[in-house]
């Protein structure tokens, strides 16, 4: 157990890395308390996988060091950073019963084999593999070949972090949700650090207390699932979690007022510092009402998705597209409408990122 | 709905009579020959199963059997293990992977009777390469002509040259096919180097590995051109394998029974071995 920093790593796959574009991990730093569920989200691509890989000791940072409770140990190898980590397809060992494969770590560490009985036993009855002890691993379903790989990871009792690394790519649908609410449940008993990379946002904000919202290679924001989706910090982070994410319109400041598609608009945030980026405005389909004035636009399609409706309305003068969602028994406009912004929740941002929000 | 039509079946036909002129006509002809006796003219008599029962109790043909098992047995001990040895050494990617594969292939691609007057010249003592090194600089006596102990490493050394490739691509295809996630998993569990041979890397072999002895098993077992080649069967009988001895029957004496008799046990031999050889290794799989 442990509290694990990330002290502004940075990596390139290059030998010699010249410009920031060689870097897939940009500069990062992250400190994470002992005992926490972390989601690390992202598109494919973002960098995410490396960060996992230096934290599990499978890579090598190629700048700064990685810390368990202020140790560094940037250089240790796998074993010994006490981790286990869970692969997106199920890493078992074949020819071996469940039992052996519970048993492997611990027998690779000379532990004594009553002791290691002792665990299998307990750690089968919290996954629920007490059935299958004695059949061969090779011969399972996907979500108990996944249970097993977990498994050897929680039988060591003082693992630093469990890591999952989508861990759900394979499960059949009707299951991942069953197994979502076991890892879940499963955290809150053993209380461990754990660490749940992956690129769905379901997955991501059921799971975790604390999601680091990864893209480009950086970190964009760290919250918890609510902080994301009140205030996203990037455009990015608007745009990736929420369905349908948040609409992202492209503006203008004229005389200390923000312009969108010739209207002028009330945000929340600050205009005093700008610099001269392209700025654009946030808002979520959710903070979109219809009515008698405002931005013009036509209505495109209407989307029933159960409880509410997402209605897309092509924005007069540019070429936007902007979701509303409307609840269930409100009436749905049709042909020409005009839209207001919920000022409160309607943000700037200036080159992607959040525009500081008025204080007060 | 009916689909079938039993007309479908004329489709067939030309493979049948491809088979038929290429495998069962020439095996009945030998199923006929082992059961009757000539004595030329084209005139046969009936003999029943008295060419088999001669040929079972034949000190020659156990000799023949017996050395033909002892050969296998030599080769295989030797060329699978050292394949899979070789192809764990082999980089499992980079600009060497090519090069690698290329040099592994050469030996496969030389045809048996080259093969033979190849290793037969390699260690004649007086201009051979080897048989010259060995003789007249290191003064080990080594003659394959003479000594049925030289002939045998011959004949050995020979084969796995030729054929450990065959064993090394095999297992080179399993272990490459390994995803990486199993070696980080094995690390993460402090597996030592062996563990990981034992339970990652030979479990994925277990397949092509099969594959590579059954294939080795079958050819050794019928190996006929090299060793002809390269000792002719000699010094005396000492390298006379079953293949050698069979056609020294049935072209050499002109025996057409006791040869065909000797084929279809042989036959029955390799078809047996193998096929209790696959059973067992596949046993698990279907469980």
């Amino acid at each position: 157990m442990a509290r694990i920093t990330l002290n502004n790593i940075r990596h390139s796959y290059l030998p010699n890395p010249k410009s920031d574009d060689d870097y897939a991990l940009q500069r990062v730093h992250l400190d994470w308390d002992d005992g926490g569920a972390y989601a690390l989200l992202g598109p494919s691509g973002c960098g995410k996988t490396t960060l996992l890989n230096i934290i599990s000791g499978l890579l090598v940072p190629s700048e700064r060091q990685l810390l368990f409770d202020d140790k560094d140990v940037t250089a240790l190898e796998p074993d010994a950073r006490n981790i286990a980590q869970v692969f997106q397809f199920p890493v078992i060992y074949d020819t071996m019963t469940v039992r052996d494969n519970l048993s492997f770590p611990l027998r690779n560490r000379g532990v004594d084999e009553q002791v290691i009985a002792q665990r299998v036993t307990e750690i089968a009855a919290m996954l629920e593999l007490e059935p299958m002890l004695d059949q061969k691993a090779a011969g399972l379903t996907a979500d108990n070949k996944q249970k097993i790989s977990l498994g050897r990871g929680l039988v060591r009792e003082d693992v630093n972090v469990i890591m999952f690394d989508e861990p759900l790519t394979v499960i059949d649908p009707h299951l991942k949700w069953k197994l979502r609410s076991k890892l879940k449940e499963l955290h809150q008993k053993v209380n461990r650090t754990m660490i749940y990379v992956t690129h769905d946002q379901t997955e991501a904000l059921t799971f975790a207390d604390q999601v680091v919202v990864m893209n480009f290679g950086q970190i964009l924001q760290v919250g918890t699932p609510i902080e994301l989706f009140e205030c996203p910090t990037h455009t990015f982070v608007g745009h990736f979690i929420g369905s349908p994410g948040m609409n992202v319109v492209p503006a203008s400041v004229v005389d200390g007022k923000v312009q969108v598609a010739g209207h002028v608009i009330d945000t929340a945030s600050d205009l005093t510092n700008l610099r001269q980026g392209s700025v654009e405005v946030g808002v979520r389909p959710e903070f979109v009402r219809f009515a008698d004035v405002g931005i013009a636009g036509t209505v495109e399609t209407v989307m029933d998705v159960g409880r509410h409706t997402v209605v897309k309305v092509r924005l007069e003068g540019i070429d936007q597209i902007i979701n509303a969602i409307v609840d269930e028994g409100d009436s749905i406009p049709d042909g020409q409408v005009h839209l207001q912004f919920d000022a409160a929740q309607t943000r700037l941002y200036e080159d992607g990122w959040v525009v500081a929000e008025t204080q007060g | 709905m009916k689909t079938s039509n039993p007309r479908a079946w004329f489709l067939v036909l030309p493979v049948i009579l491809l088979v038929a002129f290429n495998a069962l006509i020439p095996l009945m002809t030998v199923v006929n020959y082992s059961v009757q006796e000539t004595f030329g003219d084209n005139l046969f008599f009936w003999h029943g199963i008295g060419w088999f029962q001669d040929v079972l109790g034949s000190e020659r043909f156990h000799a023949a059997l017996g050395r033909q098992f002892l050969f296998t047995g030599i080769i295989l001990a030797i060329e699978v293990p050292l394949g899979v040895a070789i192809a764990l050494a082999m980089p499992r990617s980079g600009p060497w992977v090519p090069v690698c594969l290329i040099l592994m292939a050469m030996p496969l691609l030389i045809p048996w009777n080259v093969v033979g007057a190849m290793w037969n010249i390699f260690t004649l003592p007086d201009i051979g390469l080897l048989g010259y090194t060995l003789n007249t600089v290191l003064g080990i006596e080594y003659n394959m002509t003479q000594s049925p102990l030289a002939a045998w490493m011959t004949i050995v050394a020979m084969d796995v040259w030729h054929w450990t490739s065959l064993v090394v691509l095999l297992a080179y295809a399993g272990l490459v096919s390994i995803p990486d996630a199993y070696y980080q998993a094995a690390k993460i569990d402090g597996a030592s180097k062996f563990a990981v041979f034992r339970h990652i890397q030979l479990p994925k072999m277990k397949k092509v590995l099969t594959i590579a002895i059954l294939l080795r098993f079958m050819d050794s077992f019928m190996i006929y051109t090299e060793p002809f080649v390269l000792t002719g069967g000699g010094p005396g009988n000492s390298t006379t394998l079953l293949s050698i001895d069979l056609v020294k029957v049935a072209l050499g004496q002109f025996d057409l029974g006791p040869a065909a008799a000797m084929s279809l046990i042989y036959f029955a031999i390799t078809l047996l071995v193998s096929w209790a050889f696959y059973t067992a290794m596949t046993k698990d799989d279907q469980n």
